[in-house]
């Protein structure tokens, strides 16, 4: 629901006063109180502002932990060990930012399956979708850098390997990787680089995405489970007359309804950061309490879960540069998803049982890529087809198979919208159910 | 108000994502079981961590810094007094706001000036223990000191099953006793493979006091790598009980709040 | 669900009760971050107790040492010196060290020490915190023609007596701080630890 103007006129003189000249609370009102989103919202709509509370928590555990945090080679690791023990209360910090990370992505993925699922970067939102992309990039970014900052073996040799990925790129591969490391290797000038990049830049650039992102959604207003434009159906209800039927205000309905979601995930997340906050080396890896060394590479060295289906990409691709491009590639063409689908209906609700197939078999292929990224067909090959088998081979072809499945989906995709193969179901005309 | 079927494949769903999870979860934890033996250390058993430091500063001190540990820190989580710790565990002269570091001066060879200490004994200097058990485990470190054989073939005299050619000797020899090794058959082209080891001559504890002892200097080793572990369980339990409150409350609110929405 | 009545005061109840519980929540999460900028685990034990030798520091002469990164001024009182102590009590702020906050109660005395020739006290002018110079001698001034020797601040012109105690009529609020501190021996003193029994 495009934001509607509003003025709020407040009794207390301070307040008009103020509002005369800098309408903060219409502002706040046009975008809460005022702001008309669809009564059906599901489970799936919680990831939106779990995202936003996470960004807070980050920068709030982030700006904490720059006060104590020593970028330098020399410095970095005893620094991270001296917030873990000396700082009273710095590991909850630590642990906070730590898990608030992976939390991040975890949440985000399903944001973002939930896009897909209901079709929110279809016409009129895929600026929404674009720029969620670009938050996504971003954040990536950030989590990279961030996890070079400790300075141990894994943040050195990940730093290494990311890095060099830029050394595919031909004849200047090699003088850009030594410009970003402004080193022969990962050193102390591309600490202190990523520590500048990662506590004011890319901060301020996801900001500056997330406050776009969210003005473009306000614009056009927001998706549902059924798909249906609300403000193109019957208007009037109990709050007003020219209000659409199928909207409730965001404030106070959703916001009540995500406080109890934010409750529910904070539990979660309470109970990884005070019982459970490296959950077996997944979010912090054995090998990063080891302070980084340019000489021994970490046996299994692989990134941190959320990077793991990128990683698997570059792994299958039997060549440099080809594996390069193929990475940037499998995120590229998630940009396209608005264009390559050319269906008019949005949610799975009511698409052809070829989305739903193509859907499930995408989240699929991600979550295997992850898989061989992640090592655990390394460990469960031989458990399956026994200690004599052909590792290699079985894991090549296991992944090159969901590697194709992957980009398989968003080709069906179009083709199968686009060739009209697609039978959809009826779309009702209004929102069908709530909780 | 019935859920349509729709609601239901995406709750399907959503359990599905989460059994995926725990699935997940559940193999990293089974990959620390390869080939190591489970130590069994719990870092809340403050005993434990009394019995594993005296280990450690007995046996292990001399060598082994804990350079991220203050004397001070040890003496508070393990509800002992400043005063016991300077005296049992601290070089004379330390003082409680200390780090734990070897007392042994180390230094490798720098141009004509030659190794001094461990550094000359043993080729390299003993690694700082601080984060060892976050490093490698505590199954893997329980295992090692359980692991040492006599063997000629090596500098220091003692190999170790679990780390191949450590340049480290055994100083727990005198309590568990010397283990020598019983090789497999070679295969063709291979060095013997070590089957099984074999308690030649008994130390001062038993085979289960042995275990029992490696198993606190785990435990101590283990705390040493987060000293939070003490606090975090304790304060998470409150945390956990007051965020179900929270939950409760807000999910009575929205309750109250959606009889609005028709 | 349409069935369902409204009922505003439960709706109230409600609203303020999840307020406040979140309120109280938001605070406690907050005193972990407050209490990290408490002085580390690290400061603290770099703020230890530190022993100073004042075996050789002649009469008349003021040595300072380091405790906690603040100077701490010993002075090894003249009897010259301690007389000149009741003649300035007239043009103090607190002759009698009636400010608790500035000397432990052992140290509450004519002398404001333990032993009365060895004055403690920390170098930092209480005013805004910069450390007062030692002017020792009893001789005219150019801050001020009747000097009976102690303490004169350069930032903002406050001045002490030779027990650091303020004078009236200076920016300074109060007396130079005594830091706890006990005699090991007649030579060494431990800056940070009051006598055993102290408080």
């Amino acid at each position: 629901m495009a934001t509607t103007p509003v003025r709020i006129q407040p009794k207390n003189r301070v307040l008009a006063w103020i509002e005369e000249r800098l309408p903060i609370l219409s502002f706040l009102s046009s975008h809460t109180s005022e702001y008309y989103a669809p009564k059906n919202f599901n489970f799936w709509y919680y990831f939106g502002s779990l995202a936003l509370l996470i960004l807070v928590n980050q920068i709030v555990t982030g700006i904490f932990l720059t006060m104590f945090y020593k970028p330098g080679a020399d410095t970095a690791f005893a620094s991270v060990e001296y917030i873990m023990r000396d700082v009273d209360w710095g590991w909850l910090i630590r642990y906070m930012h730590e898990v608030g990370a992976s939390m991040f992505f975890i949440v985000v993925y399903l944001h973002m399956f939930r896009g897909l699922m209901y079709g929110s970067y279809k016409k009129p939102r895929e600026l929404v979708w674009i720029l969620g992309m670009l938050i996504f990039l971003a954040l990536m970014a950030e989590a990279f850098m961030g996890y070079v900052l400790p300075w141990g073996n894994m943040s050195f040799w990940g730093a290494k390997v990311i890095i060099s990925l830029f050394g595919a790129v031909p004849w200047i591969g090699d003088a850009l990787v030594q410009w970003i490391m402004g080193d022969y290797n990962p050193a102390d000038a591309t600490l202190n680089r990523f520590f500048s990049l990662h506590v004011i830049a890319l901060p301020l650039v996801l900001l500056l995405l997330v406050v776009l992102h969210l003005a473009a959604l306000h614009e056009v207003g927001s998706n549902n489970p059924d798909g249906v434009e609300i403000k193109k159906g019957p208007k009037g209800s109990r709050f007003g007359a020219d209000k659409p039927a199928d909207g409730i205000p965001f404030h106070p309905y959703y916001t009540v309804k995500d406080l109890f979601g934010v409750g529910f995930f904070l539990i979660i997340c309470a109970f990884i950061i005070f019982f459970e906050p490296t959950v077996g080396g997944w979010f912090l890896e054995k090998d990063n309490f080891i302070p980084a060394n340019a000489l021994v590479t970490p046996a299994d060295i692989k990134p941190v879960w959320y990077f793991t289906p990128f990683y698997a990409v570059v792994r299958m691709i039997p060549a440099k540069l080809p594996g390069v491009i193929v990475m940037f590639l499998s995120i590229a063409v998630l940009f396209l998803v608005p264009w390559l689908d050319r269906g008019h209906v949005k949610s799975v609700r009511y698409r052809g049982l070829g989305y739903k197939i193509g859907l499930a078999l995408f989240a699929l292929s991600f979550l295997m890529l992850g898989a061989v990224g992640a090592g655990l067909t390394t460990e469960y090959i031989p458990v399956f087809f026994g200690a004599a088998a052909n590792l290699t081979a079985i894991e090549n072809f296991f992944g090159r198979f969901w590697l194709f499945i992957y980009f398989a989906c968003f080709l069906a995709l179009w083709a199968y919208t686009y060739f009209g193969w697609e039978k959809t179901k009826p779309v009702p005309e209004r929102v069908t159910t709530h909780d | 108000m019935t859920k349509p079927i729709v609601v239901r494949f995406l709750l399907a769903r959503v359990a599905v994502v989460a059994a995926t999870s725990l699935l997940v979860a559940g193999t990293c934890f089974a990959e620390e079981a390869a080939g190591l033996q489970e130590s069994g250390a719990r870092v809340t058993n403050i005993a434990s961590l009394q019995s594993g430091a005296r280990t450690f500063f007995n046996y292990c001190s001399g060598c082994h810094s804990l350079k991220y540990m203050r004397y001070s820190r040890i003496a508070q989580d393990l509800q002992l007094s400043d005063d016991e710790v300077l005296k049992n565990f601290a070089p004379a002269g330390a003082k409680a706001g200390d780090l734990v570091v070897s007392s042994m001066p180390s230094r490798p060879a720098v141009g004509d000036q030659p190794a001094q200490g461990a550094d000359a004994w043993f080729g390299k200097e003993p690694p700082d223990l601080s984060l060892e058990v976050r490093a490698k485990g505590a199954d893997w470190v329980y295992t090692y000191l359980k692991s040492f054989y006599v063997d000629p073939s090596r500098p220091v005299g003692w190999n170790n099953t679990v780390f191949a050619n450590a340049s480290m000797p055994f100083p727990l020899w005198e309590l568990q006793g010397v283990q020598t090794p019983v090789y497999a058959p070679a295969k063709p082209g291979e060095d013997a493979a070590v089957e099984k080891l074999v308690l030649s001559t008994p130390g001062k504890l038993t085979p289960a006091q042995y275990d029992d002892t490696v198993r606190d200097l785990t435990a101590f080793l283990e705390y040493s790598s987060e000293p939070a572990a003490l606090q975090r369980h304790s304060i998470g339990v409150w945390v956990i009980f007051y965020l179900a409150f929270f939950t409760l409350l807000a999910y009575l609110l929205k309750h109250e709040y959606w009889k609005d929405v028709h | 669900m349409a069935n369902e009545v409204v009922d505003p005061g439960r709706r109230r109840f409600l609203t303020a009760t999840t307020s406040v519980v979140g309120a109280v929540g938001v605070v406690c999460a907050a005193v972990p971050f407050i209490k990290s900028w408490e002085p580390s685990a690290r400061a603290k034990a770099a703020g230890a107790p530190v022993m100073a030798d004042i075996g050789k520091i002649e009469a008349g002469q003021k040595v300072s040492f380091g405790w906690r990164g603040m100077p701490v001024f010993v002075v090894n009182r003249t009897p010259q010196q301690l007389a000149t102590l009741p003649e300035v009590d007239a043009r103090l702020k607190d002759p009698r060290s009636d400010n608790v906050d500035q000397q432990p109660a052992y140290a509450k005395n004519e002398n404001r020490s333990i032993k009365p020739e060895w004055l403690v006290v920390i170098g930092i002018c209480t005013h805004l915190g910069c450390s007062p110079e030692y002017y020792g001698v009893v001789k005219p001034e150019p801050f001020d023609p009747d000097w009976k020797g102690g303490f004169f601040c350069p930032c903002h012109k406050s001045r002490y007596d030779i027990a650091g105690r303020v004078y009236d009529g200076v920016p300074a609020p109060a007396n130079l701080q005594v830091p706890p501190y006990h005699f090991v021996s007649d030579t060494l003193i431990q800056i940070g630890v009051g006598p055993q029994g102290a408080a």
